[in-house]
């Protein structure tokens, strides 16, 4: 299979139903950048990368890199040695690789040739050249955790001065620290610093068994819980050469659109309130609350952890169950057309809404955006939907999903595409709860020795992409978990560069990112 | 506006005790509102910090706000900063990389002060553990008065956690 215009690398499809991937292996640094650069001339985004410590089976360390392609996804993997493992600098061909390398070079210790060196998720809790996911690193060394500085790009000129917000946010959200420049009101320039939800979520993957690591995946970013538990599931099923039967997927669907409905509940309403209308929180939490009630009674859980696990899933649903979400899909539609038109006809919320946080298409493909904030700039880019030479892996294959677009790239654009999701995803959950194949939920997945695979499934933000390995003894050897956040933070650092610092409340809502997901 | 208006007086005040009973909640919150007000007679302000969660705490402790919880709408609000608050609701596990953040807002926090624990990884830090980024549970960091266990906990267990520990401090 030939990619784009560069054809060293050969590559092979992943086996497996889930979304497509196309695996192949760069024999140098040099030619990973190549490769890279062409990947970049056909549109391709930048999608993940993480580091392995192989040293134990032979080659070294292990580098991959996940780019998103028109048809699905290659994973391209390079072996680098043991001693002082190093890559040329990919931040220049894709800007949101900057942090993806400086994560894994503090987790792992593969280095960067050129470019930012500044450390990422490493704060100051331990040294500098301790790294968690080596499997020699034995125990932190005893270290004072003491706050550090970072290195933030400075803005001079006349009046021009810094304001520096977080940690802990003035709302009940999670903590990073957000550095403006402004003059007067205008925000200049926002960097982000992010990690302080580090808690080493990927070192626990390490030796753990594939229950185990289907707990932990699910616990990245709770709001994505389904999509990180589906992703994880499609890679372990792919690294062992299985398949969930066909109930079990329809089922995984229904949590995944059930997650996206909720999400989009409650954002739509903090957007309302960010702009002071505190109305659209209180009916919206109220159709939320209702939502997620029914996930507990039908799933046993408000937030759906836990019921995606590779093989399947691990609960069923009977006629009663399936009558009752169709019955509450057709509510919910009734009411939130009823509260969009309220949203739309408000003046004084279209007024902080339009034109406010504005990105545009072009900035999407430099920053290798994906999901609801990429559409809001009119990319048509959703893997639940087929495009030209993308077919989406069951049971979106048959649902005929059309992705929500939006030209705009502003507030509303983001608003407007959620309210559009949310129709499209209770008429996809009406399509499958009435539809629902029979018979079993589960299989049995029976680990495969040196295993691997990658899952990409597409969560209510963009893409949630999990790339599985295993050991020997068909543990998990190293698991790596992506959130669309990466990208999208990125785009959030732009999209407040038009507009004044009470406005970066707002268009943070319009993203609502997360940041658990990113600090792992 | 008249749709706006239609909108509000259709859907009702969902936390009135006349409303009917049906959900098994509902009677539950109004027990707890009552004894709240009852111990407290004041406003009681709460100042949340996640100092690591996987953000699913934070859903819940949102949910204590709408409707049918309705926390803010007796006098139990949530504030920007620690230094107006007279409780802190950390969720955890707590984060190195947090760790002097979640201490520097307890000290911000004037006397006395309550501290509430929410969440599995709140109260013995959970699926993630003490590790090498991770100090574990929140009381390994600051005093804990009250814990509330739950992978999240639920709005109701939440509430009332925050409950006992109000009585504790009467």
């Amino acid at each position: 299979m030939q990619l784009c215009a560069f054809q060293a690398i050969a590559f092979n499809r992943q086996p497996g139903i889930g979304a497509p991937v196309w695996r192949g292996r760069a024999s140098s640094g040099g030619e990973l950048h190549d490769f890279a650069l062409a990947a970049k001339e056909v549109g391709a985004r930048i999608t993940a990368i993480w580091g392995t410590d192989c040293r134990a089976q032979g080659p070294g360390f292990r580098l991959h890199c996940v780019f998103g392609i028109e048809a699905g996804h290659a994973w391209v993997s390079l072996d680098l040695p043991a001693e002082a493992p190093s890559y040329p600098d990919l931040a220049d061909i894709f800007t949101a690789a900057n942090r993806m390398q400086r994560a894994t070079r503090d987790m792992v210790g593969i280095g960067i040739d050129g470019g930012d060196q500044r450390p990422w998720l490493r704060h100051g809790g331990w040294p500098a050249d301790w790294y968690p996911l080596r499997h020699d690193a034995g125990d932190v060394p005893e270290f004072a955790n003491r706050p550090t500085d970072y290195d933030f790009v400075k803005v001079g000129g006349e009046g021009a001065h810094e304001i520096p917000v977080g940690p802990i946010h003035a709302g009940i959200i999670e903590p990073g620290h957000f550095r403006f420049s402004v003059v007067g009101e205008r925000v200049l320039r926002l960097e982000q610093r992010l990690g302080y939800q580090h808690k080493g979520v990927e070192k626990l993957f390490i030796g753990a068994d594939i229950a185990r690591g289907a707990q932990l995946v699910g616990r990245v970013s709770g709001d994505s819980a389904c999509a990180y538990a589906w992703a994880y599931a499609d890679a372990v099923e792919a690294a062992c050469e299985t398949a969930a039967p066909p109930r079990a997927l329809a089922l995984r669907a229904l949590m995944l659109e059930r997650e996206r409905v909720a999400n989009h509940l409650g954002d739509l309403g903090a957007l309302g309130n960010d702009a002071a209308f505190a109305f659209g929180l209180t009916h919206y939490l109220r159709l939320k609350e209702d939502w997620v009630r029914l996930n507990a009674r039908l799933f046993g859980h408000r937030f759906l952890f836990d019921r995606i696990v590779p093989g399947g899933v691990a609960c069923d649903i009977d006629a009663a169950g399936l009558a009752a979400i169709v019955e509450q899909c057709g509510a919910i539609e009734t009411a939130v057309r009823e509260l969009r038109e309220l949203y739309d006809e408000h003046p004084g919320l279209q007024d902080r809404f339009v034109t406010t946080g504005i990105i545009d298409s072009d900035l999407v493909r430099e920053l290798s955006l994906s999901g609801m904030a990429a559409r809001a700039t009119g990319m048509l880019l959703d893997g639940r939907a087929h495009r030209q030479g993308y077919t989406p892996p069951p049971p979106y294959t048959g649902l005929g999903v059309r992705p929500a677009t939006d030209e705009r790239g502003d507030v509303a654009a983001r608003v407007a595409v959620r309210f559009d999701e949310i129709f499209e995803s209770l008429r996809l959950l009406r399509l499958l709860a009435v539809d629902i194949p029979g018979g079993a939920v589960r299989v049995e997945v029976a680990p495969v020795a040196n295993g691997a695979g990658l899952g990409v499934i597409e969560g209510w933000r963009g893409e949630v992409a999990v790339g599985v390995e295993l050991d020997g003894a068909g543990r998990l050897a190293r698991v790596h978990p992506h959130d669309p956040s990466w990208q999208a933070w990125l785009a959030l650092e732009f999209a407040v560069l038009r507009d004044i610092v009470p406005d970066f409340p707002l268009i943070n809502k319009s993203f609502n990112l997360s940041y658990s997901g990113v600090d792992l | 506006m008249i749709p706006l208006l239609r909108h509000i007086f259709r859907t009702g005040i969902l936390t009135e005790p006349e409303l009917p009973v049906t959900d098994g909640p509902q009677r539950e919150v109004e027990r707890l509102h009552d004894e709240l007000l009852g111990i407290l007679g004041r406003a009681l302000t709460i100042r949340e910090v996640d100092a690591g969660s996987c953000n699913a705490c934070e859903l819940e402790v949102h949910a204590m706000n709408n409707p049918y919880y309705n926390l803010e709408g007796r006098g139990i609000k949530f504030v920007a900063s620690p230094r107006h608050a007279d409780m802190l609701l950390v969720s955890g596990p707590v984060t190195k990389n947090m760790e002097n953040a979640l201490l520097r807002a307890y000290e911000c926090t004037p006397d006395p002060k309550l501290v509430v624990a929410i969440g599995d990884c709140g109260c013995d830090a959970g699926v993630f553990g003490k590790s090498y980024a991770s100090c574990g549970s929140v009381s390994d960091v600051v005093p804990v008065d009250v814990r509330v266990p739950g992978c999240p906990p639920t709005p109701l267990a939440m509430m009332q956690g925050i409950l006992a520990a109000v009585r504790r401090a009467k």
